[in-house]
């Protein structure tokens, strides 16, 4: 029996291989958009990984050169022999590729492209040409090396390790050393580094991947886009499904009443979706792989840009994503497919086959539909109003969306029927009549759309916003037109006595890492300067701030300082062992992971007299600013590298916003593109069950020109009213990732800008989406032959 | 063959529930025809039902050939309408996705008694020989009506339980298709209970009765 009832579901397909186009492109698109976003975010965090084990980058302590140069090896011995457990890495650029010297022997353990106990020959990493071990994409650069070059996949992206006699070999830095790695465990007796080595600080371990944590931000909105993207997907396999089961209804019915058990029918037509869930799922994670290769060089630029972190630029096929790709796939179609399975194992045997039963269906539905909206929105206002931490603002993301997707037939619904009492003549009356009843075949499409346009509305706002605040905090820190590092204090000194009558303002930058509020933060100082009162805006601050703060009775603290200890203005902290002060002022600091403070320069000195101030910012009239640094470097002697150009920072960072908008932008256009995918193939499907309804209203005499023409309004106005309803909705998205998420996620919350001429456009092309959609139904409507509409009445009983 | 005693279905309506059945008994032998005649509502289509097994009754019993039909589970009923019953519904309810040839062989295949020389021949005997590749909605409704005839008898079924069988045929087709149906029935020793409005057809049968308001005349 089995084979003829399979024969027959699928002929189904057999004969409307467009359903099962929609079906599996549906899928395959919901799976791409999920898969791809996690490509690329799995590929980064590979890299991270890869560079934090290669490179023990923040795990461990590190001694450095005070004036940034290399340390010579007698430091490193010398340090040895007085009891410091310190390990010496040479790095250096060859051949454009980063080659990193390690000593395998005191090296702590885990750092290395590769664990030497596991295959490798230590004797070949330290004797002879040596062994250099390299990132599959640095391979082909170092092809002409002296030296044997290995596959190491591990390694991070363009980077090349070896042992750290041949890296000096190679880089031509014999008896140099570029840094120490200090072991986390040190002798309980050792002298101290002030004595041994007075030229080198010592940069403490920091707690967790510094890197990681920087670039999450940018991780957890494309994650969260993900999902949007995923849900998206969800509404477009949930309609395709529920409107296959809806074509097959009679079919089903005919079935069982020929004597297939229930059961059994059950089982084969959930095992035909999981069949063709795999297919899709496959293809979509190909298509995925596709997606995220095109988006991958831009986000490598993007973080590499942002934070400094290496990310490979060609992409690599992890399992785990693509399992994860097929699994959601699956997932899916489960989820959209059990509700349906479900309304089937309850159908009666002789339940009515008329293309109304769907919208009956949903009708009864829809009381309890209301109740569910109704109850996720409460609970997304809940979660807002009460709710604290990451789960809490992610489940405010989902519960609004959901409910809003869930409330969004009802409202058209009410819309329609509005219009319905308000129409005057007969066509119109019927119009807003006849849209009422395609709703439930659309609702799933409009509410594809609806989040499509809500994660345009939401991510552009965030997005833009953060851009804006981004370079107001620039042009608010970097304030003066210069900035210049000096190796000392004795320099420093120099460099102020030199500098000074050169430039129409100096601001010495002094600063001490100490914990504030019980929390590792930084102590800065800001001289009592017009350049500061005319540029910083505070989140909070109490009247005539920069006079508090500058007669010593006040303190300035970050965002997240003030978050993470619940200070506010008025509150006391400590800035000194016997010195406490009032927070005057609250303010922005995005980016930094740790508390800040400011007080005044004078008390600054005199609570911490030994700390000298190596960091300056010089103000300069515009035009002047290249001849001042031209001068620093060839008069006063000032490497290039310690004078930092305040345009040419700002022009940096604003061009990896660019690269950014580039990724959100290309992710923003698939999704809608996903969404009037989706209408389309709503419209295509509801199409061919249209006639029925179509054929009495031309018999009485509209044409099928006339006819074609009121189903594009339908689709153009039904994208409008979504439109309309996504904006706010979209907003609510915006604010709950600024002011929720992400305070969550790092302690700061970015104010919101508003882009009218961004939804406009937006609105526009959602309504050129859905009109694109709307034309192929609409014009085979139009073109059907009039023996095709007759057949409507020939088949009547 | 066929005993139904005194049989009751009750659904509920928008005034409260509507007595469908209330207490219909009758027999059938193998091989003989009977023609169930009545009003619009009298409860002509929902005996039929309960007999081929597509619904369950609230009281009363049947059995066929000796067995309950009342009782069984859905799996049951399902192999009744495999194994024994063959119904020509009102309405068709051929497979569109499937041709007719595939259309004719269906019940009979899972039934697992295909006999395609058997099948070949009924479509013969009903004038479908050639339209055996064609879809049911490119044939007309006499045609489709055929079809659903030919995959019924095409399973031998013990029973033939027809709804209106020839309801949207001018006369001479109906009469045309009865007499095909009627001669095919006789030659698999088949019994038919007809559900018909028409006194015409009612009058070739080898019985008759009348149901009003849910219960024999």
């Amino acid at each position: 029996m089995t084979g003829p009832v399979i024969a027959a579901l699928w002929s189904h397909w057999r004969r409307n291989p467009l359903q099962l186009f929609t079906l599996l492109a549906g899928l395959a698109l919901a799976t791409a958009l999920w898969s791809g976003v996690q490509a690329i975010n799995a590929e980064a965090r590979a890299s991270y990984d890869a560079a934090a084990a290669t490179l023990g980058e923040g795990r461990y302590g590190q001694l450095i050169a005070r004036d940034g140069g290399v340390i010579a090896q007698d430091s490193y011995v010398a340090l040895r022999r007085a009891g410091w457990l310190v390990s010496p890495v040479v790095e250096g650029r060859l051949q454009g590729v980063r080659l990193v010297g390690i000593d395998p022997l005191t090296a702590p353990g885990g750092i290395g492209p590769v664990t030497l106990g596991e295959g490798a020959d230590i004797g070949a990493f330290l004797a002879g040409r040596g062994q250099v071990f390299a990132h599959p994409d640095a391979v082909a650069a170092l092809a002409d090396l002296d030296a044997d070059v290995i596959v190491a996949p591990d390694a991070a992206p363009g980077t090349a390790v070896t042992d750290i006699g041949v890296a000096q070999r190679l880089l031509g830095r014999e008896g140099q050393v570029s840094r120490l790695i200090v072991a986390p465990v040190q002798p309980l007796v050792q002298r101290p580094l002030a004595e041994v080595a007075p030229e080198l600080d010592l940069r403490p371990a920091r707690g967790g991947s510094d890197i990681g944590r920087l670039t999450d931000s940018f991780h957890l909105n494309l994650t969260a886009f993900g999902l949007l993207s995923f849900a998206v997907g969800i509404f477009i396999v949930h309609g395709a499904i529920g409107l296959a089961f809806e074509q097959r209804r009679p079919v089903v019915r005919t079935l069982r009443a020929l004597g297939v058990p229930l059961g059994r029918l059950v089982w084969l037509m959930a095992a035909e979706l999981m069949g063709l869930a795999l297919v899709a799922g496959l293809a979509g994670v190909a298509l995925g792989y596709v997606v995220a290769a095109a988006l991958l060089p831009d986000v490598a630029a993007t973080l590499r840009g942002l934070y400094g972190a290496d990310v490979a630029g060609a992409l690599t096929l992890r399992p785990v994503w693509l399992v994860s790709g097929i699994a959601i796939a699956l997932g899916g179609t489960a989820l959209a497919a059990g509700g349906a399975l479900w309304r089937m194992t309850r159908m009666p045997l002789l339940a009515s086959a008329s293309p109304r039963a769907m919208s009956m269906a949903a009708g009864r539905g829809a009381r309890l539909q209301a109740v569910g909206a109704l109850g996720l929105l409460a609970l997304a206002g809940a979660l807002a109003l009460w709710g604290s931490g990451l789960v809490a603002g992610f489940g405010l993301l989902a519960a609004l969306l959901m409910g809003a997707a869930l409330a969004l037939p009802l409202v058209l619904d009410r819309v329609m029927a509005l219009g319905q009492g308000r129409a005057r003549g007969v066509v119109a009356g019927w119009f807003w009549a006849d849209t009422r009843q395609q709703l439930p075949g659309l609702s799933l499409a409009l509410a594809a759309l609806l989040l499509a346009m809500a994660a345009n509305v939401g991510v552009a706002t965030m997005v833009s916003s953060f851009r804006l605040t981004f370079v107001g905090f620039l042009d608010r820190v970097l304030t003066s037109e210069l900035y210049v590092y000096t190796a000392d204090a004795d320099q420093a000194a120099l460099l102020e006595e030199w500098v000074t009558p050169r430039v129409d303002d100096v601001l010495p930058l002094y600063s001490v890492a100490r914990g504030i509020a019980g929390l590792p933060s930084e102590l800065y100082s800001a001289r009592d300067a017009a350049t500061y009162r005319e540029n910083w805006r505070f989140l909070a601050a109490v009247p005539q701030v920069w006079d508090v703060l500058a007669a010593g009775e006040g303190v300035l603290v970050n965002e997240q300082l003030a978050r993470r200890a619940g200070l506010a203005l008025g509150d006391t902290v400590a800035v000194a062992a016997d010195r406490a002060l009032p927070v005057a002022g609250i303010y922005g600091d995005y980016g930094n992971p740790i508390g800040q403070a400011i007080v005044t320069e004078p008390l600054f000195r005199a609570l911490y007299p030994d700390i000298a101030a190596t960091r300056f910012g010089l103000r300069i009239a515009p035009e002047e600013v290249a001849g001042v640094r031209d001068a620093l470097r060839d008069d006063f002697g000032l490497p290039a590298a310690n004078i930092v150009d305040q345009a040419a920072i700002k022009a940096f960072s604003l061009s990896v916003f660019e690269r950014t908008f580039k990724v959100t932008t290309a992710l923003n256009v698939l999704t809608l593109a996903v969404a009037g995918f989706a209408m389309l193939m709503s419209l295509l499907t509801l199409a061919t069950m249209r006639l029925p309804q179509l054929a009495p209203v031309w018999a009485l005499g509209l044409t099928r020109r006339a006819l074609g023409r009121y189903e594009l309004l339908r689709a153009v106005l039904l994208a409008v009213l979504t439109a309309a309803l996504a904006l706010p909705l979209g907003l609510a998205l915006a604010w709950v990732l600024l002011a929720v998420v992400n305070v969550a996620a790092f302690g700061w919350r970015l104010p919101m800008f508003f882009f009218p001429a961004d939804y406009a456009r937006l609105g526009l092309f959602a309504l050129l989406a859905a009109g694109l959609a709307a034309l192929w139904p609409a014009l085979r409507l139009a073109r059907t032959p009039p023996a095709v509409l007759l057949k409507v009445f020939s088949n009547e009983r | 063959m066929l005993t139904v005693a005194a049989l009751t279905k009750t659904y509920p309506g928008p005034d409260g529930p509507v007595h469908v059945l209330r207490g219909v008994s009758l027999r059938l032998a193998a091989g003989e025809t009977l023609a169930l005649t009545g009003e619009s509502g009298s409860g002509k289509s929902t005996l039929l039902h309960l007999i081929g097994g597509l619904d369950a009754p609230d009281g009363g019993t049947i059995t066929l050939d000796g067995a309950p039909v009342t009782g069984l589970d859905d799996r049951g009923r399902a192999a009744l309408r495999r194994g024994k019953v063959g119904v020509v519904f009102q309405q068709f309810n051929l497979i569109p996705s499937l041709s007719v040839a595939a259309n004719i062989a269906f019940q009979a295949r899972i039934a697992g008694r295909h006999d395609a020389v058997w099948a070949q021949a009924l479509a013969d005997r009903l004038g479908l020989a050639a339209h055996l590749a064609k879809y049911p909605e490119q044939l007309s409704g006499g045609q489709q009506q055929r079809v659903a005839i030919a995959r019924t008898l095409a399973a031998r079924p013990r029973l033939v339980l027809a709804d209106e069988p020839t309801g949207n045929l001018d006369e001479a087709t109906a009469d045309g298709v009865l007499d095909l149906m009627l001669g095919l029935i006789a030659e698999t020793g088949a019994g038919l209970l007809l559900v018909t409005h028409s006194e015409r057809l009612a009058a070739r049968m080898g019985r008759r009765l009348h149901l009003r308001a849910g219960l024999l005349a």
